[in-house]
């Protein structure tokens, strides 16, 4: 709780206007990595550790196995799509119960668009992934953000919940069975998805590019808008901001971006059905930004890779044993309840969680 | 459709509203009061769904005590869990208890597989409950989905009595809309808290309880009623008892005849009902102007 109390540049009014109005259930102001550091520039660490991991990424397909290697993929994928939430969840306080939908249009996007003999470009099923993604959005996110707080979580999941009953009982997609991605798409003479190595790079620079993006956009005026809506929306709108377009905004980026995310997978796995749309997919993407740490791009990137080597880590037979491993669900859990209960700001809170600790002990004495 | 057929759909519809009322009337308070969204609210449904399936055969016909103990039973489960889990999160993020009722969601579902195993069970109704009564001149009805009913109404009208006319009641209205002011007027919040917890998850184990019999008990079934929960909760307003009887009685009927004139589209049904009622009244019926 110490970092709370630390000054920010958006203080709550002190009278009136209740501290968690930006609504969305994020009760006061957060440091987010752009406001991390006091100057306003990128700190050393903030820079260095994504460069180092994604250079230590990009030597995977040369040291590892192919097991390995798909599971940095798997990873990777989870990441953007964990990225792309937290700029709605994490940075502007709309925690959204409905992304998978964005995912799965995506997904079934890159499928029913491409040709049904011959590969398809990957320039024009990407950005057709993306805008179809978008356009959803942009509806969903139009009538949606009227609502706030639980209530906004629930028309999102509605929104989701229709595109997947769409998917799943009519026969646009193949119905329940899904559908097929007959031949993975390509760049004329410079990149065959079907190529292992090409796809792995490639969505690794999907990551890059999507993390880049982000964290240049949490720095302009755009990404500070965002986080003032979080912290406090009527101050920004009694600041001059039309809050209502710039919430729309980042729910349509956060939809593309999501977008991006489930063509990957529908390239990967060349096999799209309608469980990608499930609640329990937009759920699990949201849990892994609150075991991360909301807030944190690094926190989005660290919950991906955190829920997913555990999930990999209780499953495998193994290490764990049959008897375990086959009660995966169990290990995970307690895990899970471990970790809400010793660590209230996520993952990546952890550090300074332990660096003040008698401080932050004092101050939940006093409330 | 003669009116017969309509006569029975409309039954069914009650039934099956009255039974989702059960379930998010424990839903909306946990929400409203405590400001917990419990994701785990479906597995105390599976939870007396199983609780019937073992105390069946030890109580033979005694279906009503069965059900009075169940209740009990989940009440004192509620009461520990919430002191074991949720006790020391009411001053976190919203979201950390998310995690947590999820996490224990996962812990059991795999609590239950060990336990119980993971066959389809079937639970019998009593001998006096398993007849039909006859409806017009040809169709007949189940007794225990009338059974069903009753039961619902009575529980129903029985919350009714105690939120509105009793002490404790009034103390769980005052929470519902203004829970700072009812700490600040020195109510012990955290009893409160965890008698309110207690309740819902008996609740939602009555619920299990009575569908038992109606549908089969299987693996996940609380994953399934768990969103409809939400959504008849959100439809009616958040911590408003009225407004989720309102709004599953809705989805009730939505669904019960989505799946007689659309079924092809029939799963689309309630969350279209959802959307419309939100985009037109942003926090619920319940809230009026607000």
């Amino acid at each position: 709780m110490a970092e709370t109390r630390a000054p920010t540049r958006v203080l709550p009014i002190a009278s009136g206007v209740p501290p968690a109005i930006a609504g969305g259930g994020s009760a006061g102001p957060r440091a987010t990595d752009a406001a991390a550091s006091p100057s306003g520039g990128p700190s050393l660490g903030a820079t260095l550790v994504p460069i180092v991991g994604l250079a230590l990424l990009a030597v995977v397909p040369f040291v590892a196995g192919e097991y390995l290697q798909d599971l940095v993929v798997k990873i990777v994928i989870l990441a953007i799509f964990a990225l792309s939430l937290e700029l709605l969840a994490g940075t502007t306080g709309l925690v959204s119960l409905g992304h998978a939908a964005f995912l799965g249009i995506g997904a079934y996007t890159a499928v029913l668009a491409a040709p049904k003999t011959g590969a398809g470009s990957v320039v024009v099923l990407l950005l057709l992934s993306m805008a179809s993604a978008a356009v959803y959005a942009l509806f969903v996110g139009a009538l949606s953000l009227r609502t706030r707080g639980v209530y906004f979580i629930m028309v999102t999941l509605a929104f989701a919940q229709m595109a997947y009953f769409i998917f799943h009982d009519t026969k646009i997609g193949g119905g329940s069975d899904g559908i097929y991605l007959n031949v993975k798409p390509v760049v004329d003479g410079l990149l065959d998805l079907k190529d292992r190595n090409a796809f792995y790079g490639f969505a690794l620079g999907a990551l890059a590019a999507t993390y880049g993006l982000l964290a240049v956009l949490l720095r302009s005026r755009f990404g500070h808008a965002l986080a003032g809506i979080r912290v406090n929306e009527q101050r920004m709108r009694a600041a001059g901001f039309r809050t209502y377009g710039y919430k729309l905004a980042a729910f349509v980026l956060a939809g593309a971006l999501a977008g991006l995310a489930g063509f990957l997978i529908a390239v990967r796995d060349g096999f799209v059905n309608p469980e990608m749309l499930a609640w329990q997919e937009s759920g699990t993407v949201l849990l892994m930004l609150i075991l991360g740490g909301l807030g944190h791009l690094r926190g989005a990137v660290l919950g991906a890779i955190v829920f997913t080597l555990l999930k990999e880590l209780y499953a495998s037979e193994g290490l764990v044993g049959p008897l375990l491993a086959g009660h995966w669900q169990l290990t995970l859990g307690l895990t899970i309840i471990a970790f809400v209960a010793t660590m209230p700001k996520g993952l990546i809170g952890l550090p300074a969680q332990l660096r003040r600790k008698p401080r932050a002990v004092e101050i939940a004495d006093d409330e | 459709m003669d009116l017969t057929t309509f006569l029975i759909q409309c039954l069914n519809a009650v039934q099956y509203g009255l039974l989702l009322f059960l379930l998010a009337s424990g839903l909306t308070l946990i929400f409203g009061i405590m400001g917990v969204i419990n994701l785990a609210h479906g597995s105390f449904y599976m939870l007396g769904a199983y609780l019937a399936f073992s105390l069946a055969p030890l109580f033979g016909q005694q279906f009503l005590v069965m059900l009075m103990c169940g209740a009990l039973l989940s009440f004192v489960f509620g009461y520990l869990l919430e002191w074991a889990f949720f006790s020391y999160l009411y001053q976190r993020d919203h979201l950390q208890q998310v995690l947590m009722t999820y996490a224990l969601i996962l812990v059991f579902e795999e609590l239950r597989s060990l336990l119980v195993g993971n066959d389809v069970h079937g639970v019998q109704a009593p001998a006096w409950l398993t007849g039909t009564i006859p409806l017009g001149e040809r169709m007949t009805y189940p007794t225990y989905r009338l059974f069903a009913s009753a039961a619902c109404i009575v529980i129903a009208v029985g919350l009714y009595f105690v939120v509105n006319r009793t002490r404790l009641g009034m103390m769980v209205r005052a929470g519902a809309s203004n829970r700072d002011m009812v700490r600040g007027l020195g109510i012990d919040i955290t009893r409160l808290y965890r008698i309110v917890f207690a309740a819902g998850v008996a609740l939602a184990a009555l619920a299990g309880m009575i569908a038992a019999p109606l549908s089969s008990v299987y693996p996940g079934m609380g994953g399934s009623v768990l969103i409809i929960c939400f959504v008849v909760v959100v439809i009616g307003g958040i911590g408003s008892i009225t407004g989720a009887l309102i709004a599953s009685l809705m989805v009730g009927f939505v669904d019960t005849f989505g799946k007689v004139f659309f079924a092809e589209l029939s799963g689309i049904g309630i969350y279209l009902l959802m959307a419309i009622i939100l985009i037109w009244r942003p926090e619920g019926l319940a809230k009026r102007g607000a």
